[in-house]
């Protein structure tokens, strides 16, 4: 009797829980340039689609450093070094009235931005961009870097896996 | 700089006791900086937590801006160490590289992790905030295996997740800059406010160049990223005695007094007696496939 006295409890207390975890939907913001989803929490997953930075998410569930997520009707499983808490903005004015307050929310292309390097190349003529430009296209595959592992005999043990 | 970096934690904990002062002073430079995006009172929750008060100004700087100060960065080391220009061993070196940055804390970044060769018998490696890692010929010669070379990368892919380059920023210049974005709520900031964040943005280049470049980091960063790799390599499946075995190569390699290494780095040795204690896994033998395209992909060096 006391024993399920006793998992009645637990059950109930599972499901406010699991309510409380549902009435608070974690949205985060895609802080880097393009994101990749995938469909299981590792590098190796297939790509189910891509996000834009400052794109929305809903936080799912997580899992070691990954985070399921759903945005625009999609969902799949992203790194959380790609997301912030912060309402990241595209446009002045726009997130005003969605974010708590000012201090969570971030204007993209504020600050330090393309305008601020072409000053700063105008004013310094002697500085080599064009090795930047060019490191910065170097990008290898996902399916080369598995590809790499394999030919290594490299076993992961975590991470990305 | 070094000495910037060792006093600022005293400092803080002089002049500001605690960290929720920190957060009142941060907040009134912010309240000019509403909606800016360069600073931010909120940062309690943010990933980078546990590094402590002192990061608080270096965290308010978005991976977006970080890109674009990593970017000014490499340009300006790339300008005085001309790439040494191999599309195989670049794409080689690549390949390593992003497939280590995936084992990272932080294998996100604004605009990835890309690697380059620099053109000089110097031993040096760089790595500018968001990603950007160069690598000199002379330290490509301290590696002699696969796992060696993984071990250099694995440490500049620490300095980047534990956001070193960032920290060397005077913090006196992120309050400038958010007063001058202050002034301005919208995207595009005209003559003179431009003019004067480009001077910001100049100063904060210069404090990581010559922090990279002359003086180096504390000793306490070159520990951090030495112990990051050993987890990076572990996590990628590479014995992090590879990094132990280029430090025994570097220490045959070295010039004392010479401005590369020798100069910005604690001494071989001593890196690799705290290494020793980290290392817990034995060395992988099987490396006959890594060793041959290692081989292979040096060539020429």
């Amino acid at each position: 009797m006391l024993n399920k006295r006793l998992l009645l409890t637990i059950a109930g207390l599972g499901l406010s829980a699991a309510m409380a975890l549902a009435a608070t939907a974690t949205i985060m913001s895609v802080q880097i340039r393009k994101a990749d989803i995938r469909e299981t929490p590792s590098y190796l997953g297939k790509i189910v689609t891509s996000l834009a930075y400052g794109d929305k998410v809903t936080i799912q569930a997580e899992s070691g450093a990954w985070f399921q997520i759903s945005a625009s009707g999609q969902s799949g499983w992203i790194h959380n070094s790609a997301l912030t808490r912060k309402n990241i903005v595209m446009k002045a004015g726009e997130g005003a009235q969605t974010s708590a307050s000012s201090g969570e929310m971030a204007l993209a292309g504020k600050g330090f931005n393309s305008d601020v390097e072409a000053q700063f190349k105008a004013n310094h003529k002697e500085i080599d961009f064009s090795w930047v430009d060019k490191m910065e296209k170097i990008k290898i595959a996902p399916r080369e870097l598995a590809g790499f592992a394999k030919e290594g005999h490299l076993e992961a043990q975590g991470g990305a896996k | 700089m070094k000495r910037f970096l060792l006093i600022i934690p005293a400092t803080v904990c002089v002049l500001l006791v605690g960290c929720a002062t920190i957060d009142k002073l941060t907040e009134a430079t912010t309240g000019l900086a509403a909606a800016t995006g360069v600073i931010n009172t909120d940062q309690a929750q943010s990933i980078n937590k546990s590094v402590g008060a002192v990061s608080k100004v270096f965290e308010s700087i978005t991976p977006e801006q970080e890109y674009y100060i990593g970017r000014t960065v490499a340009a300006t080391i790339l300008t005085q160490n001309k790439p040494y220009d191999s599309k195989a061993m670049t794409a080689y070196l690549n390949t390593l590289g992003q497939y280590l940055s995936l084992y990272s804390d932080r294998p996100e970044t604004f605009g990835g992790y890309h690697f380059l060769i620099m053109d000089t018998p110097d031993i040096n490696a760089f790595a500018a905030p968001g990603g950007f890692i160069m690598v000199s010929r002379g330290m490509l010669r301290c590696c002699k295996t696969e796992e060696a070379l993984a071990g250099v990368l694995a440490h500049e892919i620490g300095h980047v997740e534990l956001n070193h380059g960032l920290q060397a920023i005077d913090k006196s210049r992120l309050t400038a800059a958010a007063t001058i974005l202050g002034t301005e709520a919208a995207k595009n900031l005209g003559g003179k406010d431009l003019a004067d964040l480009t001077k910001t943005f100049e100063s904060s280049i210069s404090d990581i160049t010559s922090t990279v470049m002359n003086s180096g980091y504390a000793r306490k960063f070159e520990s951090q990223a030495d112990k990051a790799a050993v987890t990076i390599l572990e996590r990628a499946g590479y014995s992090p005695s590879g990094l132990t075995s280029m430090l025994q190569q570097m220490e045959k390699n070295i010039k004392p007094g010479g401005h590369d290494f020798a100069k910005t780095h604690p001494a071989p040795a001593d890196r690799i007696a705290e290494l020793t204690k980290l290392i817990k896994t034995t060395p992988v033998t099987d490396s006959s496939a890594r060793q041959s395209r290692f081989s292979d992909n040096m060539r020429g060096l």
